[in-house]
Parts: structure tokens; sequence; C-alpha cells
């Protein structure tokens, strides 16, 4: 039995209403580890020799929601959501911070696979007994709130047993709306802010017809190699994580302002802009007005970087979302030329509510403003006035996507496809003004500057695209709190080296370091979402020439701050391309070569790869 | 009066990180083991966490009612402790604290209350070290008022759901 592990992932045929366990071999959790790793593995026995017909939005595709060996052991206990992207068309693994992850290991299952389609809305219970397939009538077309609120009292209800003590709440994962409507960026979301937002898993999970999953273990946490090691490693990380003051202290909460003007690589305006210096929009004007608990984590995270606001007075009472976070500051701030924290909460509010996925729902919006702005699309085709920094229209537009109304359908689409079908509608190429790589939505740092950390190829030549959480740097370094991260299924920002690899070893008993990681197991995981992203299809295919590059946007110059006149350098991206692929082993074009599937142990790859090598 | 260790809570600092648990478990259970934690963090809805354990009532409602015996006062630290081997696992000590504190552990089904690990309670160590003092310990007099904090953790997830979240706290829970 592998440790770290509880052993089994639940397996859930949602149109034959058949609920089985599978036990994967221990040399594959070994080679993939667990969440984004195994999800690629996972999806291609089971799709691989199919992919480019499987529709993402389709009964045939996978929604996976697994944790790793250290989700639960390592600060910061995180579920992994993939399957086949219905932006991408490749697979993102894409986290989110949830006690979920650790009630479906207390409950004995690493995870679930469900594939098919539900007849009518259903969610899943999990507990020590197993699995149930249960009616979500009650909860189809509810906002998270409410749906969080009947979830917890529901689930509650059930396991309580008289004379026994209170049965506590579940971990809960779930869509909003957005999710329901197949809103292709949609988000899967857990404690009403958390979100798994790349990838567009809400939307695979509504086209289940999947409202939730719901989990609540009574089991210990699974045995590991070395319980010693591990307990005192664990005191020796969280010491380490409680010395990060400034992160605990204001979150990701103060970049709104930061990321503008110091680094200038924040989104304004659907990126026309990367600075600004609105004081008014800084740290303290959310801190001391909004944030009513200034510490709040997710299970045995001591970093805490989650701060709630809530608006108290006014329009917007009630209110409720994290500080926003810096993700949610920028892409529902001044890329929609919001700069008041209020208009800003507000907006994190209704994103969060309506399951959408705030960077990539708030990307599509600025890219339907600047089409706006210019005379592209007009009133008429939205049915109100889109301007930059009109909180309420944007509150409306969020409204219109997420039921698929009106311009919502098509803008539900995502920033890429939006684009192309736009294209083609007002007879005008829209493209260049869509900021996104490879179907996924750029997150909110730019790289103009260079002096932000995603390098001049971060998105260009990722396998997750327009992931902030997973840029390329040097076929190294992004190995460690992305890929591993990603895989281990912990917090990145609990990540800390050299004890994350020390816990690795004491939690599995595998020869887990970092070299052999950045050297074996994360070019293998990164291989294989290279390939699927490659086969790609079927409505979306990535043409390796074209397609491994920056949005347009990126090679126009900063108009405005500091760094006025810098831009991406083409030259540079193609050096830095090559070398990245040359050190991860692929060709010049970025197709895995065949002595690399070999060594990686990936040579059922070669076959659907040859076609595409020149 | 003797002065005793008591555990003051204060719900609105807690973040929910739960290591209170982890703690608590990895003493009495040797293993990390959320469920069999004798402090359980309620968390009804987002940011309302609630920090639910044994208040040591000054008449020990749960004491009184155990028909087997199973239940005392230890005499140094004034914590309920239970005897395993007597605990039948009638569920009778659950049913009489007025907080809904006790709970039959996952494991063997004997009741589980918080023992102050002895008079130097784990749980507050680690809150205390990461500088949230949602719990810390303190050696006072006994008195009425600990009776006050045994409550059922969802009418306390009221309160403060509405000083969190005003009148929108109303709704939410």
């Amino acid at each position: 039995m592998p440790r770290g592990y509880a052993g089994r992932l639940l397996d859930v045929d949602l149109s034959e209403g058949r609920i089985g366990e599978v036990r994967l071999p221990w040399r594959t959790l070994e080679e993939f580890l667990g969440g984004r790793g195994l999800a690629a593995k996972i999806l291609w026995d089971r799709l691989g020799d199919r992919w480019p017909k499987v529709d993402p939005l389709g009964p045939e595709n996978l929604l996976l929601a697994l944790t790793g060996p250290l989700t639960a052991f390592y600060p910061g206990a995180r579920i992994c959501v993939s399957g086949k992207s219905p932006l991408s068309n490749g697979v993102v693994g894409s986290t989110a911070s949830t006690e979920f992850a650790l009630e479906l290991k207390a409950a004995g299952y690493d995870g679930v696979i469900v594939s098919g389609r539900a007849e009518r809305p259903v969610y899943l219970l999990i507990t020590d007994e197993g699995c149930e397939i249960k009616d979500a009538g009650h909860l189809w077309g509810r906002n998270g709130e409410e749906t969080l609120r009947i979830l917890n009292r529901e689930v509650r209800g059930e396991l309580s047993k008289p004379g026994r003590g209170l049965p506590r709440e579940p971990g809960v994962i779930y869509i909003g709306p957005a999710g329901e409507n197949r809103v292709r960026n949609a988000a899967v979301m857990a404690k009403l802010f958390h979100a798994a937002g790349y990838g567009g898993y809400g939307a695979v999970m509504g086209s289940k017809n999947l409202k939730a999953i719901a989990a609540k273990g009574a089991k210990p946490l699974p045995e590991v190699a070395a319980p010693e090691t591990f307990k005192v490693l664990w005191r020796e990380v969280h010491r380490e994580l409680i010395k990060r003051d400034r992160f605990r202290r204001w979150g990701t909460g103060y970049g709104g302002y930061f990321v503008a003007a110091d680094t200038s690589s924040e989104p304004i305006r659907n990126w026309q802009e990367e600075w600004h210096d609105e004081r008014g929009f800084g740290g303290p004007h959310f801190q001391f007005k909004f944030w009513v608990k200034p510490y709040h984590a997710d299970f045995n995270c001591t970093t805490s970087c989650m701060k709630i606001s809530c608006i108290k007075t006014g329009r917007w009472r009630g209110d409720i979302t994290d500080m926003p976070d810096y993700e949610m500051e920028a892409y529902l701030g001044p890329n929609l030329g919001v700069f008041d924290p209020e208009g800003t909460i507000h907006l994190s509010a209704v994103i969060d509510n309506l399951g959408h996925s705030g960077i990539n729902a708030g990307n599509t919006m600025a890219f339907a403003a600047e089409l706006y702005q210019r005379g592209i699309l007009t009133e008429e085709d939205l049915g109100f006035k889109l301007e930059w920094g009109d909180v309420e229209a944007f509150d409306r537009l969020a409204h219109l996507i997420a039921r698929r109304e009106g311009i919502g359908d098509l803008l539900a689409e995502g920033t890429y496809r939006a684009a192309l079908r736009i294209s083609e509608w007002k007879g005008v190429d829209v493209t260049p003004y869509a900021v996104h790589v490879k179907g996924i939505e750029v997150g909110a740092h730019g790289i103009r500057s260079d002096k932000d950390y995603p390098t001049p190829i971060g998105y260009a030549a990722s396998p997750q695209g327009g992931d902030h959480t997973s840029t390329t740097r040097d076929a190294y370094e992004d190995m460690t709190w992305s890929v591993f991260g990603d895989s281990a299924v912990v917090c990145s920002f609990c990540y800390h080296d050299p004890l994350i690899w020390e816990i690795a070893r004491a939690v599995t008993g595998w020869d887990i370091s970092k070299h052999r990681w950045c050297t074996e197991h994360g070019r293998r995981i990164l291989t294989l979402q290279q390939a699927l992203l490659l086969l790609g299809g079927p409505d979306v295919y990535w043409d390796p020439d074209r397609d491994f590059d920056n949005p347009p946007r990126f090679y126009e110059p900063l108009p405005t701050g500091p760094y006025k006149g810098m831009k991406a350098d083409r030259e540079t991206v193609e050096r830095m391309k090559r070398d990245y692929f040359q050190a991860m082993g692929w060709d010049e074009r970025g197709i895995p070569t065949r002595e690399t599937l070999e060594r990686l142990g990936l040579s059922y790859l070669d076959p659907h790869l040859r076609e595409m090598r020149r | 009066m003797e002065k005793t260790v008591w555990i003051v809570r204060d719900h609105l600092r807690c973040t929910g990180c739960r290591r209170c648990e982890i703690v608590c478990s990895l003493h009495h259970e040797g293993w990390i083991w959320p469920e069999a934690s004798r402090i359980r963090i309620f968390m009804p809805f987002p940011g309302v966490e609630v920090v639910h354990l044994c208040a040591q009532c000054d008449d020990y409602p749960c004491v009184e009612a155990c028909p087997v015996d199973a239940l005392s006062v230890d005499e140094g630290t004034r914590a309920v402790l239970v005897d395993r081997e007597r605990c039948t696992a009638c569920g009778v000590c659950v049913e009489a604290c007025p907080g809904e504190v006790p709970f039959l552990h996952p494991g063997d089904g004997k009741a589980s209350i918080c023992d102050l690990c002895g008079g130097d309670p784990e749980c507050v160590k680690v809150c205390v070290e990461a500088g949230y003092r949602a719990i810390y310990a303190v050696e006072e007099e006994e008195d009425v008022n600990r009776k006050l904090f045994a409550r059922p953790p969802l009418e306390v997830a009221r309160d403060i759901a509405v000083n969190l979240y005003g009148e929108k706290g109303l709704e939410v829970m």
C-alpha cells in the first residue's frame, strides 16, 4: 500500500448511475503522484486513443477531483480538478483550497472520477460508507451562497444520529449558474470565494448535470512512511510559514495597487495599460473599511493569506467575498476600469456567487468592453452601455454571461472562442484584443515591464496557457511549486523549499528529491500535458508554429508608466522558447521527441505525435 | 478558591486552520484524526468558525447524568475524565450537555471530552504560536460564566455571522 494515500478512487458513471472504485498501480502513483500529474495519466489511459474526438462538454469527458499524497499533511489542503479542458482542449490541473480534500481522504478516497451525464441534476455525497448519487433539483439554479447553505444543512441532517454528538459540515465543491449553463470558463467553486478557476471545469460539471460533490469522512488520515519524522517536520514547516509576516498580514490584497504602481504589470482596461498610481485602490482602503476577518485559512494552513471582506452599508450591503485577492482586485477592478474598492468587492461577490472564474470571466468582460470602446460592439448589440468603470453594467454583463442570455451567450464561450465568432459576425478581426494563450485567459501578471515574475515565455510556452499559477521559466524551477504543488496537491502559497521535499519523502517513503522531480517526474507530467494539448480537438487544434505565443497585446509597447515603451520582444521570445523546448527534450516547435518519450516512460504517446513532427 | 486551567475561546479570531484538531488528535490518538479531536471547529458558513470544546460547567451535568459512573472530574485540572472501560457509549452525556459538546469517538464509540491534556493543553500552543489566540489557556478560579460557553455551535454561529456580516449574517445562517 502506497503511503500517504487512502488507496482508492471513486469511479462514478452518471449515465448508468453506477458507482465503482479503482485502485491504481503503485507504479502509476509513483510516476505521476496525484492531482495534476495523475489526472493527465488517467485521462490519457481512458481517453487517449480517441482524444481529438472527445467533446470536453460531452458525456465522454471525465471530471476529476483528486487529492495528492501530501494533501492534508502538508500545510494548505487543496483539491485538484481536471478533465479535458473546454478552453484549451488539453489538460489543466486546476486547484482550490477546500476542506473537501481533507474530508475525501478521511472518508477513505484519494479522489473521484466522474464520467457520463446524469439525466437530471444530481450531487454526490461521499462518506465512510461510500458514495451516493442524490437529487439536486432543488439546488440547480442556485448561487454559491444558497447552495452552500442548503447543502450544509442537508448533509448535517443526514449525518445526524441522536446521542452520538453533533455532525459537522461536509467539505463541498460545487458550481454556480455559470457552470450549470456551461459557460466555458466557469469555475468549480468551494467555500463561497475559493475557485478552481482555470480550465473551465465548472462547465464540465455542468455538462454532466453535476451540481456538487460533498464529502464527510470520519477516519484518520492515511498512514505515512515515517510518522515520527513527519511530525517533527510538520511543526518545523509551520514555524517557517508563521515567519512570513507580510504575506500573512496582507495576503495578496495589497497587490491591486502594488503590481500596477511598482512592477507595472497589472491588466488595466483589457491590458491596454499595465500601470496606475491610484492610491485610493491601495490595500488600506480595502482592509480598514471592508475586512471583517483579517486571518482566514483552510485546513492545516498558517499562512492564512485569506481575508474576508463584507460590505455593510449602501446598495451592495451584504456582499461577502475574499479580500478580494490580487487576481480579483485586478481583473474586477482596473481591468474593467474600476478603481473603487467597494465596486471591486461587489463585482467579486457577484462573480463568486455566479460561479464564474474571476480571472477568466473578468478577462472576457474586459474584452467585450474594449470592443465597445472601439465601436465594434454597440449598445444595440449589448442592450446597454458598457463603459469602463461602470460597475452596474459589468454586474449585468456577468449575469447575462452566466445565464447565456443575449450577448452573454456568445461571451460564455470564453474570450478566444468569442473573439472568433465576433470576428466572423462583425467582419473585423478582433482576435488582437483577446488576451489569452491557447484558449486560457491570461492571469493578472504581465510580462512587458519585465519586472513581475512571469518570463517572456511564461504563458506562451506553458501547457496550461494563460494560467499564472503554472508559468514557464527554465524547465527546472517551474517544476517545483506549480507542477509538484498541483500534483502533491497542496497550496503553492505554503511552498517551502527544502521542507516540502523532506515531507514528501517522510509521507510517501519514495525517493523524491527536488532534482529528481525537476528532471524526471515534473517533465513527465508536463510532457504528457503538452501531448494532450497538441492533440486537442474536436473544435480547436493548436498550431505549434502559431499558437505557442504571447497574446498580440503583449507585443504592443506599454503606453504609460515608468516602463513606457517596453514590450515583449519577439526574438527574445523565440530564443527562450527554443531553449526551453530543448531543455524539456521537445523539438524546436515544442513537440516531445521520441527519445524524450522513451526516457520518461511515455513511449505510448509516440505514434500519436509522429505526424506532427516535421 | 483554587485556580484551575481553562481554555479561553474567541470564535471571531479563529481562522479555521484546525491545527488545534491536528495536535489534539496527535496527542490523544497518535495520528491526525480531526473527527476524533476533542476540540472541534464547526464551519457552517465561510468565515463563521465556531470553536467547540468542553466549557467545564461548574455543575458538570454530563458527569451527573452518566448512568455507569464512567465520567469523573479530575481533582487537579477539574477537567472531565472518561473511563473508557466503563463507558457503554449510551450517549446520555451528549444529551445532558447544554452545548452538545461530547461526542462518541469515531473509532471505539466511547464518549470523548477534552481532558485539558492533563493541564497543559496542546491545542492552545499551536493557536498562540500562530498569533491567532482564538484559544489560549488561563489559570483562574472557577466561575459560573464558564457554563455560558456550553452552547450549541449553530446557535453561536448565528451570533458570529451577525457580528461579521451584519444583517446579511441573519440570512446566511
